[in-house]
């Protein structure tokens, strides 16, 4: 699980909207820390309440539709449930993903969000191992 | 931008031939100074679409053309399905049919800077806006299906708005051909509390004055005054329209192969209009664009119920509406013969010409209005459509990000930026100020050098400009 889920995801610059990228000693955690940064995006995870649980589950063998499908999941549930998530967790095994994000329903006036995202893109979509082995997932988010 | 390959032809118009897999050259639509502030992206994407097949006469690109998702925004390319031609849904985007609508107020700046803050607390409480926000009316099942099916008149029909609206939006408030049972229950369940939604970003509702005006004749024709106060209404299809994106994007990525298509960029992800996946994406990205219609339209009577407390003799007639991100199927001249086309528009407006069939009466003679939006510190346009127009009868669509929202955010403070518009007499209501930063006017191109160059490209005329009074943004 990601316990401090702003700590290993970050934001990198795009010309119209912004990247995600998460790293991690597993794709699993890396794909924990880049749904973070997905929070960050919108707004300051540490504001946001791991009250109720939302599961998830795709399905595929390629890392980088998996991680395209993770994050795009994300974002239909926080639109569909108006919720915000804050902590997750990964597990990949078996030709698919299950996931479980942890968050509460927006609440404008404390979590003042910036913007909606509308969804992942494949621009930047990278799921590799770097030199030192860590795991990174990254993409560019259509806000 | 990296200007090897590419050659000026006109004034305001640069061509790189089709080289390699290319298989029409690609136009640039920008003066050098615009042209020289693109990104290296631009060009590359340009081409890239240069590349699929059945594109008829060449990929464009328009003034506030910058780096995209395997299209360029900005860009503008047609397809004949008699030729193999493909339909993208990276050539629409996510944001399905967003668009902007002006309406007319009657109104003098005076009297409307004189209630400037209560008109300001009215909308901002009545049209639900951002991330967290919901719309009054719960849309789902059957009557969400014939919302898809019937768009902005869906809405009319359910009291929101008049008959005499759908005479002033593209297909007279309604695309045919809409396919409800091609959209995801994922897609439909997004959409359920968002009808009459905002959204958040470069998403907005202005109250402008109207500043100068270019051309007298078809400020006249068009209705606007040089001192009235209009209304613009920028926002799309919401979460329903991203989901569809989303979905076939993804599925044309993976069916790409079968078809034999080989794109240099894999959102340009595409099928054969013919194919069954072809006509699935179209069938539910029209009734993305529907939904969009329809959104606009439920915003339009709010709007109208928060004028009618605060300035009752406010008229708001609805001028024209434009859709952004869309393929439409039109007829066009090339080389002489009419053929029927599959226009992608991605970040680019439809901008019929005079005398066109679809246009209304009243406004056949002078040409399809576009709205083109501007920052909210700095003025928006509205031009016309002009015959012989060389990309499709499209022009521009707005400013253009010229930033990243990352730099944007570091560069201002969004506190900063709200007080120096106030003391400008530009009132700004968003719930984030973060949200504010990022959406700074010196984020987006220069509007007037983005306009002006639409206009020497022969893209489209200036009508008159419009600056923000008060901008509501979520």
């Amino acid at each position: 699980m990601s316990e401090d889920p702003g700590a290993r995801g970050e934001l990198f610059p795009h010309g119209s909207d912004i990247g995600i990228r998460g790293r991690g000693p597993t794709p699993a955690a890396a794909f924990e820390a880049a749904a973070g940064a997905l929070t960050r995006v919108i707004t300051d995870p540490s504001l946001v309440k791991p009250r109720d649980v939302v599961e998830i589950q795709v399905s595929g063998e390629d890392p980088e539709m998996l991680f395209y499908d993770w994050i795009n999941a994300l974002v239909a549930e926080m639109s569909a449930r108006n919720m915000l998530f804050s902590r997750f967790e990964v597990e990949i095994a078996n030709g698919g993903l299950r996931g479980r994000a942890f968050g509460e329903n927006v609440d404008v006036r404390r979590h003042r969000p910036a913007v909606e995202v509308k969804g992942a893109t494949m621009t930047c979509l990278e799921v590799r191992r770097e030199p030192d082995g860590v795991w990174l997932a990254q993409c560019v988010v259509d806000v | 931008m990296e200007r090897s390959g590419w050659e000026r032809r006109a004034e305001a118009v640069w061509e790189h031939p089709a080289t390699g897999r290319m298989r029409v050259p690609a136009v640039i639509f920008a003066s050098e100074e615009l042209l020289d502030a693109m990104d290296d992206k631009v060009a590359e994407q340009a081409c890239n679409v240069a590349t699929l097949p059945g594109i008829v006469k060449a990929s464009f690109v328009m003034p506030d053309g910058h780096w995209g998702y395997g299209f360029p925004i900005g860009g503008v390319a047609a397809f004949d399905p008699a030729e193999g031609g493909v339909v993208s849904a990276g050539g629409v985007g996510f944001d399905i049919s967003c668009g902007v609508r002006m309406l007319l107020t009657g109104l003098d700046v005076e009297a409307v800077e004189s209630v400037l803050e209560d008109l300001a607390d009215v909308l901002q409480a009545g049209v639900p806006a951002g991330v967290g926000s919901q719309g009054a009316i719960v849309v789902k099942g059957r009557e969400l299906d014939e919302l898809l099916r019937e768009g902005a008149r869906w809405a009319v029909a359910r009291g929101y708005g008049v008959e005499r609206d759908l005479e002033r939006i593209e297909e007279g408030g309604r695309v045919p051909g809409a396919r409800p049972e091609c959209v995801s229950d994922k897609a439909k369940e997004r959409q359920r509390r968002q009808v009459g939604t905002l959204g958040s970003g470069n998403h907005y509702l202005e109250v402008q004055a109207v500043v100068e005006i270019h051309d007298e004749k078809l400020a006249r024709a068009f209705g606007l005054r040089l001192g009235e106060v209009v209304v613009s209404i920028h926002c799309g299809s919401r979460g329903l329209g991203h989901q569809i994106g989303t979905d076939y994007l993804k599925e044309m990525v993976t069916a790409a192969r079968g078809f034999g298509i080989e794109v240099p960029d894999r959102e340009l992800a595409c099928a054969p209009l013919t194919s069954e996946l072809g006509r699935r994406y179209l069938g539910a990205m029209r009734a993305g664009a529907n939904c969009a219609l329809a959104n606009r339209q439920v915003i339009t009577h709010l709007v109208r119920e928060g004028f009618r407390r605060v300035l009752p003799e406010a008229s708001l007639d609805l001028l024209y509406d434009v859709s952004h991100n869309t393929c439409k199927e039109e007829v066009h001249l090339v080389d002489g013969s009419e053929r029927r086309l599959f226009v992608h528009r991605k970040g680019a407006t439809r901008a019929f010409p005079p005398g066109h069939p679809e246009l209304p009466e009243d406004l056949r003679a002078a040409g399809q209005p576009v709205i083109v939006g501007g920052t909210m510190g700095t003025s928006s346009f509205v031009l016309a459509g002009r015959s012989e127009s060389p990309a499709f009868a499209s022009a521009c669509h707005g400013a253009g990000r010229s930033m990243s929202r990352h730099k944007a955010t570091k560069t201002w403070h969004g506190g900063k930026i709200v007080a120096e518009l106030r003391q400008r007499g530009i009132l700004i209501r968003s719930p984030s100020l973060r949200g504010v930063a990022e959406e700074a006017p010196g984020a987006y191109k220069d509007v007037e050098a983005v306009a002006e160059a639409s206009e020497r490209a022969g893209l489209a005329r200036r009508v008159a400009r419009v600056r923000p009074l008060l901008c509501v943004k979520g």
